[in-house]
């Protein structure tokens, strides 16, 4: 299997706080991967590096054999990293077919145009001209979601989907993580609910306070060696 | 009552030109939430360009602005791109500290070149035309600068609408980091921005040269009509920029009807009671 993604010592901070020390993870192609921890424990900071938000050292993070720490987010963007980002973040004042339009500004060819998406979430192409802010959080993050697609990334990052949204709503998004594996994207998901981040993942790492606590293959990680990872070695073993 | 209708309709032409100083400050606010305090020395910068192009070569100012238009947006672009975009954060005093010096560097570079003494553009026959409907009169110089800062507005307005950078440029203008996600460099947009109020910058100088006297210490009080026009249309509409640009030149031509030294004044006092009661001002953009 092919390495898309390979991230070694990996370290990052906000000013004198040092949120990363010496992660190392690695992604193949079409591989879907969860990172799960609790608040603070470094999962959007992980995020914020590979897309460039947050500075970092040049040599930390490959794509494709490509040292892509340190470039500007918008160049990351360009060679096929895409975010979902926590909270959405769509333009309010754009409409919900320009919200998912720019995310074809990288001009990358693939699967993925409006009509794809449209296919993919039809409530999309129903409130196509509404401003996008203006949608349920379910549909809200559905836009996110369509908007990272349309870059027609080889890495996709989904920070956090799960945060504020129905249950309902979860399951509509995820239900449609097939067939974005379909078309071979790599997929990074940041979540907090373990066992949907487990259900749906091959493999996944734990973070605590900044630090890779556990991996292995999702099918086989038992609840509580998420759990001694996710709250600590003591604390899980309690 | 003829003097009435000619103070409103001599205010609202001048609001036309008010319009125009203030769309490039807006739009560079809106996409940056930058503000310029060279703004209205850029404006005379434009106005003395213009001079020197009309005292080398005799043609009429508005032929200038075939240099001046592509001119001022390319220094705009590169302006952006070395020094302003080096200041753009989460802090806006930079920016402000910075422009200032812009400013006070326009401002005696002029005075260096140019002199102290007033100038003002003289467009031939332009300048003298007017069109009579009934018992009032209206000069054809600014009712063609009403015209171009309608045409110039609404080209903006079409441009931000329907055009993949426009796109990006309102995108930008919501949050400019989750564009650099989108693959779009945000630098490159910023500079853009400021080049297209660039653009408008020089034409909103040459008109107002034609218009009116100016010197070279003639930049702030553009500057302050141009913000007085944009919180009273409020910000991030375009056409409410200019809605604010006629209700400030209403407000000052209704002043100097009723005494020539109430004309400033009166934009001000009106600027400051829409502040008091809508501070959003009269248009502004709704944001969820």
């Amino acid at each position: 299997m092919t390495v898309l993604l390979e991230v070694q010592d990996l370290d990052a901070s906000y000013g004198d706080f040092q949120a990363l020390f010496g992660v190392n993870l690695a992604v193949n192609e079409g591989e879907v991967i969860a990172v799960v921890g609790a608040n603070g424990a470094g999962k959007s900071t992980l995020l914020r590096c590979l897309t460039g938000l947050l500075p970092t050292c040049s040599n930390s993070i490959r794509l494709s054999g490509t040292a892509i720490g340190g470039w500007s987010t918008h160049r990351i963007a360009r060679v096929g990293v895409a975010m979902s980002p926590e909270g959405r973040r769509l333009f309010p004042s754009l409409s919900v077919t320009e919200n998912l339009l720019t995310g074809a500004t990288v001009g990358r060819k693939g699967a993925w145009t409006l009509d794809t998406i449209h296919a993919l979430f039809p409530i999309l192409k129903e409130k196509a001209n509404q401003p996008a802010t203006e949608l349920s959080g379910g549909q809200q993050q559905m836009v996110a979601l369509g908007r990272a697609l349309m870059a027609n990334p080889s890495l996709l990052l989904l920070d956090e989907v799960s945060l504020g949204l129905a249950p309902v709503a979860v399951r509509e998004v995820y239900a449609q993580l097939p067939a974005i594996r379909a078309q071979g994207i790599s997929v990074i998901i940041v979540e907090q609910d373990i066992a949907r981040a487990t259900k749906v993942s091959d493999r996944l790492y734990c973070l605590q306070e900044g630090r890779v606590t556990q991996t292995g293959v999702s099918s086989v990680l038992t609840r509580d060696d998420i759990s001694a990872a996710y709250f600590g070695r003591e604390r899980g073993l309690e | 009552m003829t003097e009435i209708i000619n103070s409103i309709l001599q205010g609202l032409l001048l609001g036309g030109l008010y319009g125009l100083f203030a769309a490039g400050l807006s739009l560079m606010f809106g996409v940056m939430r930058f503000i310029n305090l060279a703004h209205g020395d850029f404006i005379v910068a434009a106005a003395f360009g213009a001079f020197a192009i009309v005292s080398a070569t005799g043609l009429n100012p508005l032929v200038s602005l075939v240099l001046l238009v592509p001119g001022f947006a390319f220094a705009g672009y590169c302006i952006q791109r070395v020094v302003l975009n080096r200041v753009i954060g989460r802090d806006i005093m930079p920016g402000i500290l910075v422009t200032f010096g812009f400013s006070v560097m326009l401002q005696n570079l002029m005075l260096e070149v140019f002199s102290a003494n007033s100038q003002r553009l003289d467009a031939g026959w332009l300048s003298t035309a007017s069109v009579t409907v009934g018992s009032i009169s209206v000069g054809l110089a600014p009712l063609l600068t009403f015209a171009i800062a309608v045409a110039l507005l609404g080209g903006l307005g079409a441009f931000l609408a329907h055009t993949s950078t426009g796109r990006l440029l309102r995108a930008t203008s919501d949050d400019s980091e989750a564009v650099g996600l989108m693959g779009a460099d945000r630098k490159h947009l910023f500079a853009l921005a400021t080049a297209l109020a660039s653009g408008i910058v020089a034409r909103a100088g040459v008109l107002m040269a034609i218009k009116t006297n100016f010197d070279p210490s003639a930049g702030p009080i553009r500057l302050l009509f141009a913000f007085e026009a944009v919180i009273i249309g409020g910000l991030g509409s375009l056409w409410g920029t200019l809605i604010g640009g006629i209700v400030l030149g209403v407000a000052q031509g209704i002043g100097a009807a009723i005494d020539p030294g109430y004309q400033i004044l009166a934009g001000h006092v009106v600027f400051l009671i829409i502040l008091v009661m809508r501070p959003q001002g009269l248009f502004a953009r709704q944001k969820s």
